[in-house]
């Protein structure tokens, strides 16, 4: 191998890589919330919701579940606009990422549902809550303490997994590395540098979500 | 210009798919060997091996497969090799598959309670053997659901090949795109042949998974 090595590239090329970096950051900040939110609304329709609904929410969790990611974005930035529905990148990024993760988020807090003893459910009601607090209080709280974990993985997985909005010109990380091994032809050490970049988020985005779920579900009588 | 019927889109698309299912099936197969490997170091004695094991499972986890495509793409075409599409997505996606089943079945490994390896040691047996004839046959029970249900996130990764030039399914949809201009018909379609392939997987996983009772079994 008598390959060499060249990182000369990497000062001058900074500027791009963080707006890269910024914009990969936003999509899956917007996109965790917003997804993680839908998820909650999806699994609510199940629990409780109305009969008509929960046919239609479980199909849209399969279908999401059982198709790639690429796809689902190629969908809704080439797709929808022949049926007049029209967004920039960004927005279509974003809302394939939402749409994703509330599929995903949807299938383990129903996880952490059923794993909720009916009893308390009851137990609720006999409180005097309405359905609705009964639902929040009792029965999402502790279920969203119990997946936490599983459901923080789900968002570290979808933010891995949004290289690849680069491919409908979102200007994320993924697509900062593109451009800049177009112009240095360097192309293995650029993506190198954004690999160990996406290795960094993970890991960052990991105790980022370990410490939210420190402050939001503080260890107390419930367990 | 030619017109392309529903039915010549539909054609195209299918015979694309078989090169999901390949690759699928190489990525799978290869990955779970590989991720063997990897269990065996991971859970063995010797701490250099875990450490090794952990440090590729976690590089593997948390980084994004499109990554993975990109680096053995480029980084392979160092060693001088002329690196066609094909080799790149099959490298990238056996060592990433590898991680996440080595994974999943370090799980099922440490489910097995500890007396186990305790009692089968007590008999004088080795790592190989309590292994062979303790530990694996009742890991494997558990580890079928969750190794089924991991399958589908290989027929979903094998998309991203499409992005390094491999032509499968997906590729093969934004090619039959740009010939006809009917993005929403085609790329419906090729959700729904995904869909085919997956749904199954998915559907199974959860039926071995109430059939064999093990998510359920501790309470």
């Amino acid at each position: 191998m008598t390959y060499q090595f060249d990182f000369g590239w990497l000062i001058e090329s900074l500027p791009v890589l963080f707006k890269g970096i910024r914009i990969t950051v936003q999509l899956i900040l917007i996109g965790a919330v917003f997804g993680v939110a839908l998820g909650i609304a999806c699994a609510w329709v199940r629990a409780l919701g109305p009969k008509w609904l929960k046919p239609v929410v479980a199909a849209y969790v399969e279908l999401i579940r059982n198709t790639p990611f690429l796809i689902q974005l190629f969908f809704i930035f080439f797709g929808l606009p022949s049926l007049g529905i029209r967004m920039s990148e960004l927005s279509a990024a974003n809302l394939a990422m939402i749409v994703n993760l509330g599929a995903y988020s949807c299938e383990i807090i129903r996880a952490g549902i059923q794993a909720t003893p009916r009893g308390q459910f009851e137990a609720g009601a006999s409180l005097a809550m309405t359905p609705f607090q009964a639902f929040w209080y009792v029965v999402l709280v502790p279920a969203l303490q119990r997946i936490w974990p599983a459901l923080s993985s789900q968002i570290v997985i979808v933010m891995l997994g949004s290289a690849v909005v680069s491919q409908i010109a979102a200007e994320d990380l993924t697509f900062a590395a593109n451009f800049i091994q177009s112009r240095n032809f360097r192309a293995f050490e650029t993506y190198t540098v954004s690999t160990l970049i996406y290795l960094a988020l993970a890991i960052l985005l990991r105790q980022l979500l370990a410490g939210l779920g420190w402050m939001l579900f503080p260890r107390k009588a419930s367990r | 210009m030619t017109e392309f019927s529903f039915w010549d889109i539909l054609r195209n698309l299918l015979l694309a798919a078989r090169w999901t299912v390949v690759l699928s099936l190489v990525s799978f197969i290869g990955g779970g060997i590989v991720g063997a490997a990897l269990l065996f170091l991971r859970i063995g004695g010797q701490r250099w091996a875990r450490l090794l094991s952990r440090g590729y499972i976690q590089l593997f986890q948390g980084t994004p497969l499109l990554m993975q495509l990109f680096l053995a793409f480029f980084g392979l075409g160092l060693f001088g090799i002329d690196v066609p599409a094909w080799l790149a997505a099959c490298v990238a996606l056996i060592l990433w598959t590898a991680a996440f089943l080595a994974e999943i079945w370090r799980g099922c490994v440490e489910s097995i309670a500890k007396g186990q390896w305790e009692a089968s040691a007590s008999l004088g047996m080795g790592y190989l053997q309590q292994m062979r004839y303790v530990i694996l046959p009742q890991a494997l029970k558990v580890a079928v659901p969750p190794t089924v249900g991991f399958s589908v996130q290989v027929v979903k990764g094998t998309a991203l090949t499409s992005i390094i030039g491999f032509v499968e399914l997906s590729k093969a949809g934004s090619i039959v795109t740009n010939a006809t201009f009917q993005p929403f018909t085609v790329y419906g379609l090729v959700a729904l042949i995904y869909f085919a392939l997956c749904w199954p997987l998915s559907k199974s996983s959860q039926l071995l998974e109430r059939k064999l009772n093990v998510a359920h079994r501790n309470h």
